[in-house]
């Protein structure tokens, strides 16, 4: 057997690529669920029964498609530019906390109020990226760990909020804060908690974003950042700068996924683990899927948000931990990742 | 003095976990491969210690075999990156925060019939720090003196130049791996075992990210990853000591280790510490490109 690089590879094999790595994945998860003491065909039966067959399934799906499509496209276009961002879980954290400190002490005209609550959660995120992508640039700190690191910060901040200074009058026991103003509510598709305004933005920032990255200089320019730095420095491409806007785009759509959250959603600031559930790193491999494209964000997320959703399915339904979201997001991700060499090389077989 | 003393031994205490899987990281990052699934091995090494120990002997257990399996353990699972950026040549970074995702859980998975399960027996910690930071003397000594030390940095600074001499390329650097995985089950046992003898879910707490950050932090020298360790370990210790004594609030405390993971980077990086990095850090290696 020998390997031949495939320079070029076309759309058609990147498909089969992702969905035979997809399909390894499942059966190696699968392994691990009949270790633990579960079939595997039974727990993939569980879930989908419990996701796409039930109409309250389904919007659980969608609810949950919702962060994963923000945070995935700005991902998308992070790991497109080599910008390793795994920090959209503080950075949609942080999107929270700001959006609801708009939405609990700034007295706004109720029309301002929503639209302002989106506008400081996106600075939120968008800033608390930034950190990461200012210490990468000037002091070539890699991001990976700081904004990973900036994720627990995150967690810490929020919980000394609920628990301190924004601590609701009616919160015993548990800690969270005040409830929103009706005003400072996203409005949902009755009777489910499908934000649907936030579900749009979703849609519309993954069409814009594949038309800036296809079809507009600075998306050329960033495609060459990320392809080949040194031919980008050569071509008098400021890097720098065009990472810097990367790591404000990708950590301000994840700061209004948390704006979803709370005001779509919860209605107030609350327990981060209960905020997010994990969806920053769900949304590593909804980015990863997509190839780099953020329209194809708007197939993998739904994908994504099926396996979040079946896991609370397989946790309620089978008794299973919360790790098993965990399982699948590790395993998925190896076998994507390992699968590029099919993508990158053809196999050859000869003696 | 008795306050002084016992923050050092404590502070000796929450380091020894860190040094052991930062030594691991050290060697393997030497060999250049960056691996990022620390936190993953640490937790499934917790996992096979606990596991082997509780199942050895009700409560009692083989010490011996319980950190066994746990080096084992993390060994294995460290081979699954090895296997995905050596040979596949699939990207370091990606790969070892997948590892750590799956690492996660699988550890809580199977570790939930476990959960709250008592071990009678605590060996003492002491053995372990002094190991540990005897293994870091030994370390430093066979990268700098010896011709052992020497394949293994000539194939994380210079691959090629390397494998021209006729040195297995890719066998130094899975053998490294797998230490680097050893060692991450090791830390993960010391906490399953010896500091805490018991399994709960996400006992791991971080570590394994503040261990791969004290990594560039001492400059890849497993000498000064003795001191790193317990300066880390020192924080530790205070952000438990420090709780409701001072005005400040207990969630500053909390933070401060992940606080501290990125200032010194930052500071690093200011004193251009990333320069000491092994010239081939993160890059796969290929005969015959370039």
């Amino acid at each position: 057997m020998r390997l031949v690089p495939e320079p070029n590879p076309s759309r058609y094999r990147a498909l089969w690529v992702t969905l035979g790595a997809m399909g390894v994945a499942f059966v190696i998860a699968g392994g691990i669920f009949w270790a633990y003491g579960v079939g595997p065909l039974e727990a993939y039966r569980t879930m989908l029964e419990g996701t796409l067959f039930d109409p309250r399934g389904l919007q659980e799906v969608l609810r949950r498609t919702i962060p994963l499509l923000l945070i995935g496209v700005g991902l998308t276009l992070a790991f497109r530019t080599q910008f390793f961002n795994i920090g959209a879980e503080g950075q949609l954290l942080l999107g929270a906390v700001c959006a609801a400190g708009v939405a609990l002490f700034v007295p706004l005209l109720p029309s301002l109020t929503l639209p302002a609550m989106f506008v400081a959660g996106a600075i939120g995120g968008a800033l608390w990226c930034w950190v990461a992508a200012w210490l990468k640039i000037r002091l070539r700190v890699n991001e990976i760990l700081t904004t990973l690191m900036l994720n627990y910060v995150a967690q810490y901040v929020v919980i000394y909020l609920i628990n301190g200074p924004w601590k609701g009058k009616d919160a015993r026991g548990y800690i969270y804060s005040d409830q929103f103003a009706p005003g400072a509510q996203i409005p949902v598709i009755p009777g489910t908690n499908v934000h649907w305004p936030t579900l749009l933005l979703g849609i519309f920032l993954a069409l814009a974003l594949q038309f800036l990255l296809e079809r507009t200089t600075l998306g050329y320019a960033m495609r060459v950042v990320g392809e080949n730095p040194g031919a980008a420095r050569y071509a008098g491409i400021a890097t720098s700068r065009i990472v810097l806007l990367i790591a404000l785009i990708t950590g301000g759509a994840a700061g209004l996924a948390g704006v979803g959250e709370i005001a779509g959603i919860h209605h107030r600031l609350i327990e981060p683990l209960q905020l997010s559930s994990g969806y920053g790193f769900t949304a590593v491999i909804v980015a990863w899927l997509a190839r780099g494209n953020p329209a194809v964000v708007l197939l993998t997320a739904p994908l994504m948000g099926t396996i979040l959703a079946g896991g609370d399915v397989l946790k309620v339904g089978l008794n299973m931990p919360f790790r098993v979201v965990d399982v699948f997001s590790g395993v998925m991700l190896l076998c994507l990742i390992a699968s590029e060499v099919l993508l990158r090389n053809r196999v050859r077989w000869e003696r | 003095m008795d306050e002084i003393l016992n923050a050092f031994t404590r502070a000796l205490s929450f380091g020894t976990p860190l040094l052991l899987a930062s030594l691991g990281a050290i060697v393997n990052e030497r060999a250049g491969v960056v691996n990022l699934g620390v936190e993953g091995m640490m937790a499934v090494g917790a996992l096979a210690g606990f596991a082997v120990a509780y199942g050895s002997g009700a409560g009692d257990g083989n010490l011996a075999l319980a950190i066994l399996a746990a080096m084992a353990a993390g060994t294995l699972a460290s081979m699954i990156h090895a296997f995905v950026t050596i040979t596949l040549r699939a990207n370091q970074f990606v790969s070892g925060l997948a590892l750590s995702m799956l690492g996660l859980g699988v550890a809580g998975l199977l570790g939930k019939r476990f959960e709250g399960l008592p071990l009678f027996n605590q060996p003492p910690e002491l053995p372990f720090t002094l190991g540990a930071i005897g293994l870091a003397l030994g370390l430093a000594l066979l990268l700098d003196a010896t011709h052992l030390g020497l394949v293994l940095r000539s194939v994380g600074e210079n691959p090629a130049a390397a494998d021209a001499l006729g040195i297995n390329v890719l066998g130094v650097r899975y053998a490294a791996v797998g230490f680097g995985g050893a060692m991450a089950g090791l830390a993960g046992a010391f906490l399953s075992l010896v500091y805490r003898p018991s399994w709960t879910d996400g006992m791991t707490a971080g570590l394994g990210w503040i261990a791969v950050a004290l990594v560039i932090f001492v400059g890849w020298s497993p000498f000064r990853a003795i001191f790193g360790s317990i300066f880390f370990g020192l924080l530790y210790y205070l952000q438990f000591r420090l709780q409701g004594q001072s005005g400040v609030p207990t969630e500053v405390f909390a933070s401060l280790p992940y606080l501290l993971v990125i200032l010194v980077l930052a500071l690093s990086g200011l004193r251009g510490q990333q320069g000491n990095a092994p010239e081939s850090l993160g890059k796969p290696y290929q005969r015959g490109e370039r």
